[in-house]
């Protein structure tokens, strides 16, 4: 051990090296650090930019022009039935589907391929509808623009690949002739897809619709935001103000940080042994749904309850103690006014999160086929992302575009729910 | 009377109740204006309002109890008594009859159906009928009963020196002390009901050979005889999948990529462009599992084939496991990111000053300073992350397929534990089948799994923040 | 020293009214750490009694045991006797927001509401209904604007946020608070320590229109305030009362060896 030190020369070409090679490893660990979130962001990207330039089509829907005979005998029915007593009965039992047939076969044969092939299953409802607006139609023959079939839906919006080989397609050769020449015709257009916005699932793509989906989301939201927003917002006052230090105050703290972070399939399984099993509440309701998911917010709520809370001062509490507030008052008078902002940005967290869950909502039977738009608590619904989930495993080629368009409006509501939840944290953020 | 409409009367009731004893709470008072506290108080303890409260709750509480539990028990009541009035050739037999005969009858008594399908169904009808407006008869009464006496009670309790406000608001304290039991109670069910239907399932099959078997196929195992010989309900291959997926594969893309992001962001970016990136991670942690889920089975999986392919690997397959895996590391990385951005903001200045000072750059500062002091809480948040990775659903369902491999091979297709789960608790199910039960039991170890992660990471990440305080 | 207090109190009360509030050996825990060793005093309904001493001497605690402010402390646990007018404070049968409605509060740092001038200071009154229409209500929240010296500078903005006030106008707002309710006793944790010298004097020129309408007890670590505003000083050393008389008395002829050290600057 000398004690004798050399002064380090920090002008020698061997400290310059050195001091070179570490800027340089400066550099280059700044990079990656920059290329960590960079490759963060572009994943972000580029999964937004896949869905949008699949989804966007599917709120668009291709239509044919056909000639269509309201033959009131094929019909069965006249304008005096439609506008007599049992009108709805009537247009109802009438053969639209017949009409229909008969005009898109009369223009199928003359371009050598089935009429099916043309229209959509679903097509004579738009007669239905024509009728319904103006009885006058029936005896007449018009032009009318209906929904093609799935196959000219796709051709509509270019999404057939034509150079791939005929047997490697969902499209045929004939269909794709047939097609170029409607087209040359100026017999098909492409409009908005008020189908897609109105209705709810089925089993052909372009009669599918998200609107049943979104309600179910709706309403079983509503029921859960009904339940863990009291709850939370209590249990919240009640272990910030009022708990005393004890076991069973542990216990329920201990709970809440658990359940907090209890993967959430694990909250279906407790719906489907609890709510189905043992209750015998009706499978695929969405207030079955909307509790096992207030069951799973209901920790996000009273953290952020909690949080919220302990930001009000003390100060505000001993100044309306010492004026002879009670307990109750000042807590129901000044804290939790203070804390609202707080709280509600939370439960609007927490709902966008409810909303995107799916794994929970698979155990208790929302994953029904349901083609009617739900109409209430206890009626089969399913909801947006189950619905995404089903038509993701959908094999036919519409399919793919109704996902992403599905996405697409899942995206938009917690956009919405997100900004809201926002735009409430920066407006009443309140600095002590 | 249908159990709405009674809960409206009762509210209205309790309105009424309310505004009776507040007014004669205001009569006792007799003057308006107090010259102070101690003043109104040796007039009237309480203020009118407090009365007001008072006497309502009391017209209102056991009221809406009695009829809350009605309409939680009532139709099984109605129904047996249905049942047990019926002559006994013509009541159902099996469960599963019972189940759809009163489906039948309750069809037609709403107005649902125009008729039932089963004759004896449709002579049940007017029974049912006449039995649940006997029994909401009765409970109306009963409840019109204890809202009267409720309430008359209360009424009269109400006088000058009545201490109404300790009273309302010890039931407020009441109601804020039972809202706070229901995080309990779904502590409590849910270790309740998994562990009740792991015990049947356990009758079925040994858990020995549930923990230890590596050969997984429920669905052959319907042969009850040959419990415990047939070597189905191994979950091992489930386990390997779910560790090879959530905490290997997913780890080795977020780990890095949350780290670096967090240093960058916490060490590097100029406070604009951090005002840009952080929501952008943000939006990352925000989007729906199911659509992560999509995208990995859309576009990742079968990328990730192709490459296979491309250099060689014959049997790679369309649901891999790399797919999965790396799907579910991006999403994780926001949470790691947000884990280390937390544990290096809470190392003091000091210590990073202390580094520069001498002359250590930013990144020599980072790799030997800061992510060394951090570094318990950037463990704890990772095994949160792992916790969460393995717990999820959606991703693994869509994109990591069915079937139990026991690989390592990240071309190969592997199952998790949570994938099975949905898989045998959806499509067509046989009650109380060792098929439907297993999933109670990987879900029993699942939430075993991440409790003790999620605990023991949360002890560490306290332990680490209360270092620095 | 017990002796001494009682002697003492005899005399203050063959020249004074009966006592206000008294208290008797009190001792206060925080969890095992004790606080107070058994102080004794008089509060006077028509005297300004001023509690002085070092920092940590228990003064602070003292006060809020006088109005129960330290029930909100989890680990606090108090002995002894309080009574106001006669009734213990601590029986069980107190109200204890009927009590705090008696003896209001003033705080060391202005906390105003995050509300309006007018609600803060009607919130008193109306949660105890001292009230039932608008008009009284404002008449009480004038009264105690004009009793508080407020009045003239913000009657014409009644609405604007309490917090918005200089922190002067906003330690007369919580004193207005304080009075709306028309308390017996008024006690004051330290009211000038957050507060400019100008603000201070508006204060304690306050305090001292207020003698005589209400007991006023306040807790100052400055002996000029002590000797300005208060008839009555206690001085207290790490949790005990050492010395309690007349303010003149006190400053100028202290019995206590330590008392002289502290007014005189040995120590504080």
């Amino acid at each position: 051990m000398s004690s004798a030190r050399i002064q380090t020369d920090w002008a020698s070409p061997v400290m310059q090296a050195r001091v070179r090679r570490r800027y340089a490893k400066e550099r280059r660990f700044r990079f990656l650090g920059l290329a960590a979130l960079a490759l963060a962001g572009s994943f972000l990207f580029f999964l937004l930019g896949t869905i949008f330039s699949d989804g966007y089509t599917g709120f668009l829907r291709t239509e044919v022009k056909l000639s269509v005979e309201y033959d009131a005998f094929e019909l069965g029915i006249d304008r005096s039935a439609i506008e007599g007593a049992g009108g709805e009965n009537a247009l109802n039992t009438a053969n639209f589907q017949g009409v229909m047939m008969a005009a898109a076969t009369a223009r199928a044969q003359s371009l050598g391929v089935a009429a099916k092939d043309i229209v959509s299953d679903g097509a004579w409802l738009a007669l239905r509808e024509a009728v319904r607006e103006n009885p006058d139609l029936i005896g007449s023959r018009v032009d009318v623009w209906v929904p093609t079939s799935g196959d000219f839906d796709l051709l509509g919006k270019g999404l057939v690949e034509r150079d791939v080989p005929e047997a490697n397609r969902p499209v045929s050769d004939a269909e794709i002739a047939a097609f170029d020449r409607l087209k040359a015709e100026d017999a098909v257009r492409t409009t908005l897809n008020t189908t897609f916005l109105s209705m709810a699932d089925s089993t052909s793509p372009e009669l599918a619709g998200i609107w049943g989906a979104a309600k179910g989301s709706l309403l079983t939201l509503a029921v859960t935001l009904l339940l863990c927003f009291p709850i939370g917002v209590m249990t919240a006052i009640y272990l910030e103000e009022y708990a005393p230090k004890n076991r069973f105050t542990d216990l329920i703290e201990v709970s809440i940080n658990n359940l907090a972070a209890v993967p959430s399939i694990i909250f279906g399984l407790l719906g489907l042994a609890v709510f189905l099993n043992f209750f015998g509440m009706p499978r695929s309701a969405p207030i079955v749904g909307g509790l096992t998911l207030a069951l799973m917010t209901l920790p996000v709520i009273v953290i952020a309850g909690r949080i919220a809370m302990k930001s009000v001062p003390p100060s505000i509490r001993d100044a309306a103690l010492g004026v002879g507030a009670s307990q109750i008052q000042v807590v129901f008078h000044h804290v939790l006014p203070l804390a609202l902002p707080g709280i509600l940005t939370g439960t609007i967290i927490g709902m966008a999160r409810a909303l995107g869950e799916t794994a929970p909502l698979l155990m208790i039977g929302m994953r029904a086929f349901v083609t009617d738009v739900p109409g209430g608590l206890t009626t089969p619904a399913t909801v947006l992302p189950v619905q995404i989930f089903l038509w993701s495993d959908e094999v036919a080629r519409g399919f793919v575009e109704k996902t992403s368009a599905a996405i697409m409006v899942l995206l938009v509501f917690l956009m919405l729910m997100n900004g809201l939840a926002i735009y409430l944290r920066n407006k009443f953020e309140k600095r002590w | 009377m249908s159990a709405a409409a009674l809960i409206f009367a009762l509210l209205g009731l309790a309105v009424a109740a309310f505004l009776v004893a507040r007014a004669r709470a205001a009569a006792f008072a007799g003057r308006r204006v107090f010259a102070s506290a101690a003043d109104r108080i040796s007039s009237i303890h309480s203020r009118p309002a407090y009365h007001g409260w008072y006497v309502a709750l009391w017209a209102l509480v056991p009221a809406l109890i009695l009829v809350l539990g009605w309409s939680l028990v009532g139709e099984g009541i109605v129904a047996d008594r249905t049942i047990a009035s019926l002559p006994a050739e013509s009541r159902p037999q099996t469960a599963l009859d019972r189940q759809a005969f009163l489906a039948e009858v309750r069809g037609v008594v709403s107005g649902q159906l125009a008729g039932a399908f089963n004759p004896s169904a449709d002579a049940a009808v007017p029974v049912y009928r006449s039995i649940k407006t006997q029994w909401s008869l009765v409970i109306a009464g009963l409840a019109a009963l204890l809202a009267a006496s409720g309430g008359g009670f209360a009424w009269l309790r109400v006088r000058p020196h009545f201490r109404a406000r300790p009273r309302v608001e010890r039931f407020v304290m009441v109601v804020l002390v039972l809202s706070s039991l229901v995080s309990i109670l779904t502590t409590f069910g849910i270790v309740l009901s998994l562990i009740y239907e792991s015990i049947e399932f356990f009758r079925r099959v040994s858990p020995f050979e549930f923990l230890f078997g590596t050969n997984w196929s429920p669905q052959t195992a319907i042969r009850a005889d040959q419990v415990g010989s047939t070597g189905a309900f191994g979950a091992v291959p489930l386990f390997w999948g779910t560790i090879f997926i959530g905490a290997i594969i997913a780890m080795i893309v977020a780990i890095p990529l949350g780290l670096m992001s967090a240093i960058y962001l916490t060490q590097y970016a100029k406070p604009r462009s951090r005002r840009i990136m952080k929501p952008m991670l943000e939006v990352l942690a925000g989007v729906p599992t199911v659509v992560y889920g999509y995208f990995a089975a859309l576009t990742v999986a079968p990328a990730v084939r192709d490459f296979a392919l491309s250099i060689g690997i014959s049997n790679a397959s369309s649901e891999s496991a790399l797919a999965a895996g790396v799907v579910m590391g991006i999403m994780i990385i926001p949470f790691v990111s947000s884990m280390a951005d937390d544990s290096i903001t809470a190392v003091p200045a000091a210590m990073r000053d202390g580094s520069l000072a001498m002359g250590a750059t930013t990144s020599e500062t980072i790799k030997r300073v800061l992510i060394p002091a951090a570094l318990p809480g950037i463990v704890g948040g990772v095994l949160l992350a792992v916790s969460r990775a393995i717990g999820e659903t959606m991703i693994v369902v869509m994109a990591a397929g069915l079937a139990a491999n026991l690989t390592a091979n990240p071309f190969q297709s592997v199952t998790t534990v949570t994938a099975q789960i949905v898989q045998l608790l959806t499509g067509d199910q046989e009650f109380d089948s060792a098929k439907t039960l297993s999933a109670f039991a990987l879900g029993l170890v699942l939430f075993a799994v991440t409790l003790c992660l999620n605990i023991y990471a949360l002890s560490v990440v306290k332990r680490y923040r209360e270092a620095y305080e | 020293m017990n002796d001494m207090m009682a002697t003492m109190t005899a005399n203050a009360e063959a020249t004074m009214s009966a006592p206000k509030m008294t208290a008797r050996d009190v001792k206060v825990f925080y969890g095992e750490k004790q606080a107070l060793n058994g102080v004794s005093i008089d509060v006077h309904s028509d005297l300004v009694t001023a509690f002085i001493g070092p920092s940590g001497c228990g003064k602070s605690t003292f006060l809020r045991c006088l109005n129960r402010m330290n029930d909100t402390i989890e680990t606090a646990r108090m002995e002894g006797n309080i009574e106001l007018e006669g009734h213990n404070i601590y029986a069980p049968d107190m109200d204890v927001v009927q009590l705090r409605a008696r003896v209001g509060m003033v705080f060391q740092k202005p906390n105003p509401f995050p509300k309006s001038i007018f609600e803060n200071v009607a919130y008193g009154p109306r949660i105890h209904g001292l009230s039932s229409t608008k008009a009284e209500l404002d008449t009480i929240v004038e009264q105690s604007l004009v009793r508080a010296g407020l009045w003239n500078e913000v009657k014409d903005r009644l609405q604007d946020s309490g917090t918005a006030l200089s922190g002067g106008q906003q330690q007369r707002l919580c004193i207005a608070r304080a009075i709306a309710v028309d308390p017996e006793v008024i006690l004051m944790d330290e009211p000038c320590s957050a507060l400019d010298p100008i603000a201070t004097a508006k204060i304690e020129e306050l305090i001292d229109d207020l003698r005589g309408r209400y007991a006023i007890v306040i807790v100052t670590h400055n002996m000029q305030q002590a000797a300005r505003v208060s008839q009555r000083t206690a001085f207290f050393h790490l949790g005990t009362l050492v010395e309690y008389g007349d303010t003149a008395e006190i400053f100028t002829n202290p019995r206590e060896q330590r008392t002289k050290d502290y007014i005189t600057g040995r120590f504080g």
